[in-house]
């Protein structure tokens, strides 16, 4: 366990001087926002989206507190519109997505042992344009010019003649932002599995956590051109008179869903994925044992990715869909529940057979278990035609939705940031308040969302501002807001307990939990180089395996970024490769970029002017410089 | 008329939308697919919890410093046997919710659809518009917010949109439909008690998508009759001196723009027809009883009733106000 140690501490001082050198920012504004190190960016993605959580989180307290009684005028029908479609998509598309990415950006390139993500400077640029496209979200929102057709925007009531104003044409480009962001990481995230892995990390030694986000961002790259077809063509519709979903002009209003959920329904999937591979990595460490059936593990993720684009249609079986085509989507939505099955059995053996720590990670992991299970269960309903034509729409759907995707995804975050957290900023969070916030999450979760099951069954409709007393549905609802009021605590206990532990946790050290993989064979928080020394890899759980680690990579220059490229399969040494270093252009690009699409909400003439800075910006971002060309040069030897 | 919603304060009401309390074949046989499902996935998740509560229980403790286990080649085995054993009830079970699933898919569109009563639906923002099908023209006629048919005779309802899409939902007698602007979907169902079902849009459709409601009344057979040969009759002439004032005061103010009267001159479509609203139980999409203070209070201010809806407001001196309610109000 110890082997892994030494590799890093056998570099001397002057190395680790030189390396920083090397990978390192300049200081200043400047510097701040040059930095291509996907630590840095990781983290700056990472608290966005937790802001976004809570903005999107303070919306929905918003709603509870108007549905908490019948009759309520606390908000109107404009406002509450508003707030639901404003939460859905910061949610989805602010929170859910970029941080599953976000995590993947801070610590695949750990993981798989390397010294910086594919890509670097994309990689900020997609940060700085995920940032912006939030931002004019919530300025458009605050002016009172928020979205307010759903999270889904249906047309023709998202389309020009239903929803006037700029409200969804800003929902629209909001897409275009995230499309933008997201593809632009996944590609990173790809390229850094499959070409900087250590040396010796070949296929059949890649982490679960690493395997599940290159599937993830597999899924990303084949389900965002469908979305982005579709708000591309919405915002065509609404901005210069096209008429794709106009019926009346030959569009096709059904249109929009098909291709809405082609990319909706996997969008699931992708914040589902992230959080398998972060439940192996912590139910590994927490069992004290590799996780059982590791290939079964990998090929149920892989089955996920590609079933996952199989079920969209069982979004929408109140439209007219053709009996055969029901049938088709309700078994494969059945059929998708058998790699998740096959990787809760294989925990539960992993759990069974491992001797347990019962951390707070452990705990946020074991109530993915209760909740997923019910969730699960209530998406086989869903799945089922008859049965979904009774509660499609209504707040079982809403109760369903939250149990998968907070049970599915935020669960399994949350006890992922207890987990590496200390491998961030050094420091542990402490497991007096972590077991308070998980155990209010945990109680505040059941209560707000269980009894939107029965609501939904006695005929409450999603998306209403609010409903007659007579309909008997008040109680339930005022339990329900109990509940979030709960859930809003909890995450203020975690709050607290992430700026306290910052400064005064208790220091963590190299690998606190002594977990098996890669990134704890570090310093925490590791250097801008992340490994002095690279590792060669030689089992899959490396700092367990007592030949885990073989030795370490030599020859690369310690003064320069200079990292070692790998074969896809093998993990060979194939070359060495200069990497990028900071660049103010990616800020540029994305400022222009930003200008661009906003105007273009008021003007199509903006796409026109607007790319001229664009691509002015990105002249200066890819112009070749003499210094980095004399310095690959002189770190070229002749055979 | 004979069956009346329960009164609007009872606290029974939450039946009124209970999509478990079928009272027609359709929503029979998804409360039946229902309650096999859920028992199933009941069983099914108790006895995965349960093998997941027995691990962990099971499971010897450790801590962070507790040496990684070497596994055993034996336990690893046993560990497969136990996954591909769990997998199998897994798939078998699934196969059970599938088989059921299009079992009462198919069952659902062989129920008997002979000689059935054909409306024609249009979903509006915030209201519906129901035109009553006859083979014979001058037999058919039109109503809003309020279906009547008779108990046990098959209903088709063809289903259109005016403006953006809605959806038709009326638990108690079946599941969703949507209303697509552009396409005509059906739905199908028969009330088999004698009823008030109360429905109400299921696909968000802007700003008072939250009431836009409707009622289905099952009436006896004879009582059906007797309610469509009312419909297809003109209104009733205005007989005491306010309906007639009232009637003046439709004619000549902007109601005319909107709604129709049958046998007056007032024939617009872009609101509900009124020919016979008060004989309706519930006024503005099911959003209010239909009593004259909150007609009055409907007619006067919409806004403060359903912020958003496209009627605009009214300002009549107080006595033009009493007498077109109170002509409303005789449209019986």
């Amino acid at each position: 366990m110890s082997a892994s140690f030494d590799v890093d501490r056998r570099a001397t001082s002057a190395q680790h001087e030189a390396l920083a050198g090397a990978w390192g920012d300049k200081p200043g504004l400047v510097g701040w926002l040059s930095t291509v190190d996907h630590k840095r960016v990781g983290v700056r993605f990472i608290v966005t989206a937790f802001g976004f959580f809570v903005a999107a989180g303070v919306l929905a307290a918003i709603m509870r507190w108007q549905l908490a009684r019948p009759d309520n005028h606390l908000v109107g029908p404009d406002l509450y519109n508003q707030l639901f479609t404003m939460h859905g998509t910061t949610m989805m598309f602010l929170f859910a997505v970029p941080m599953m990415l976000a995590v993947g950006v801070y610590f695949v390139p750990l993981v798989v042992g390397t010294r910086n993500i594919a890509f670097p400077r994309m990689n900020a640029f997609a940060y700085y344009i995920y940032l912006f496209g939030g931002l004019m979200l919530y300025a458009a929102f605050l002016l009172d010019t928020g979205p307010d057709a759903g999270w889904f925007s249906y047309t023709p009531l998202a389309g020009p003649q239903y929803s006037a104003g700029k409200r969804v044409d800003f929902w629209a480009q909001l897409v275009t932002f995230t499309e933008i962001s997201s593809l632009l990481v996944a590609i990173q995230l790809i390229t850094t599995v499959l070409k900087l892995r250590a040396p010796g990390m070949a296929l059949q030694r890649i982490p679960l956590f690493a395997w599940a986000m290159m599937v993830t961002s597999f899924m990303v790259i084949f389900a965002m051109p469908s979305v982005m077809f579709a708000s591309t063509s919405l915002i065509t519709d609404r901005l210069v008179g096209t008429h794709f979903f106009n019926h009346a002009e030959g569009g096709d209003s059904v249109l929009w869903q098909h291709l809405f959920w082609f990319f909706g329904h996997p969008e699931v999937y992708i914040i589902f994925v992230p959080a398998l591979g972060m439940m192996s990595s912590i139910i590994s460490t927490f069992a004290r044992r590799p996780i059982f059936g590791h290939l079964v593990m990998v090929l149920s993720l892989v089955t996920t990715g590609f079933l996952g684009f199989g079920l969209w249609v069982h979004h929408m079986f109140a439209t007219d869909v053709p009996e055969l085509g029901k049938s088709f989507f309700t078994a494969v939505s059945m059929m998708i529940a058998i790699p998740t099955a096959l990787q809760i059995f294989n925990w539960t053996v992993t759990l069974w057979t491992g001797k347990l720590v019962f951390r707070t990670p452990l705990l946020f992991v074991l109530a993915f278990f209760f909740i997923l299970l019910i969730g699960g269960l209530t998406g086989l309903m869903l799945g089922s035609v008859p049965l979904d034509l009774q509660i499609h729409d209504t707040y079982f759907v809403v109760a369903h939705l939250h149990y998968v995707l907070i049970g599915g995804s935020v669960f399994p975050l949350f006890g992922a940031f207890y987990y590496w957290f200390p491998k961030m900023t050094g420091r542990m969070l402490s497991e007096r308040l972590g077991k308070w916030n998980f155990w209010l999450f945990f109680i505040g979760f059941n209560v707000a969302f269980f009894p939107m099951h029965i609501l939904g069954l006695r005929g409450m409709p999603r998306r209403v501002y609010t409903y007659p007393t007579e309909m008997g549905w008040g109680e339930l609802n005022f339990v329900a807001t109990l509940g979030a009021t709960t859930i809003a605590l909890s995450v203020a206990l975690f709050v607290v307990n992430v700026v306290r532990s910052v400064r005064h946790g208790a220091v963590a050290g190299d690998n606190p939990w002594n977990s098996p993989t890669l990134e704890w064979a570090t310093a925490s928080p590791p250097g801008p180089y992340n490994f002095a020394r690279i590792p060669v890899v030689g089992a899959r759980e490396p700092l367990w395996d007592p030949g885990g680690i073989r030795g370490h990579v030599t020859g690369l220059a310690d003064d320069k970024p200079e990292l070692l490229v790998t074969s896809v399969v093998d993990a060979e040494p194939d070359h060495r490769f200069l990497f990028p270093g900071p660049s103010i252009w990616p800020f540029l690009t994305a400022v222009a970029t930003t200008a661009m699409l906003v105007a273009s909400v008021f003007t199509p003439w903006a796409v026109v002017w607007g790319s001229i800075p664009v691509v002015v910006t990105m002249i200066g971002w890819f112009w070749p410089k003499r210094r980095d060309t004399e310095a690959s040069l002189a770190l070229e030897r002749k055979p | 008329m004979a069956t009346q919603i329960p009164a609007l304060a009872d606290r029974a009401g939450w039946t009124l939308q209970h999509a478990l309390s079928p009272a027609g074949p359709q929503a029979a046989q998804i409360h039946d697919l229902w309650q096999f499902t859920l028992w199933l996935c009941v069983l099914v998740g108790g006895v995965v919890f349960a093998a997941f509560a027995w691990a962990l229980w099971r499971a010897q403790r450790g801590t962070e410093d507790t040496p990684p286990i070497d596994v055993a080649h034996a336990t690893e085995q046993r560990g497969v046997r136990v996954v591909a054993a769990a997998i199998l009830v897994v798939v078998v079970g699934l196969f059970a919710l599938v088989t059921a699933s299009v079992m009462t898919d198919r069952a659902l569109a062989s129920l008997p659809r002979a000689n059935p009563l054909t409306i024609e639906l249009t979903g509006h923002q915030w209201w519906w518009e129901a035109r009553y099908e006859d083979r014979d023209p001058s037999r058919t006629f039109s109503t809003a917010n309020e279906l009547h048919v008779p108990v046990g005779r098959p209903v088709l309802v063809k289903l259109l949109s005016g403006d953006v899409i809605h959806s038709f939902w009326v638990p108690r007698l079946h599941g969703k439909a949507d209303l697509i602007p552009g396409r005509t979907n059906t739905i199908q169902f028969r009330a088999d008690e004698a009823g008030v079902y109360r429905g109400q849009c299921a696909e968000f459709c802007g700003y008072q998508h939250a009431f836009m409601a409707f009622l289905v009344v099952a009436d006896a057979p004879d009582e059906y009759e007797r309610w469509a040969e009312r419909q297809r009759g003109s209104a009733i002439a205005p007989s005491s001196d306010a309906e007639k004032r009232g009637q003046q005061v439709f004619l000549q103010g902007t109601c005319v723009m909107c709604h129709a009267v049958q046998g007056t001159d007032a024939n617009a479509r872009f609101g509900p027809d009124l020919t016979h609203v008060g004989g309706r139980q519930t006024i503005a999409a099911g959003t209010l009883p239909n009593q004259p203070q909150h007609l009055a209070h409907w007619i006067v201010d919409p806004q403060a009733v359903k912020p958003g809806v496209n009627m605009p407001p009214n300002r009549l001196a107080a006595a033009d106000l009493d007498a077109l309610v109170a002509y409303l109000t005789s449209l019986k």
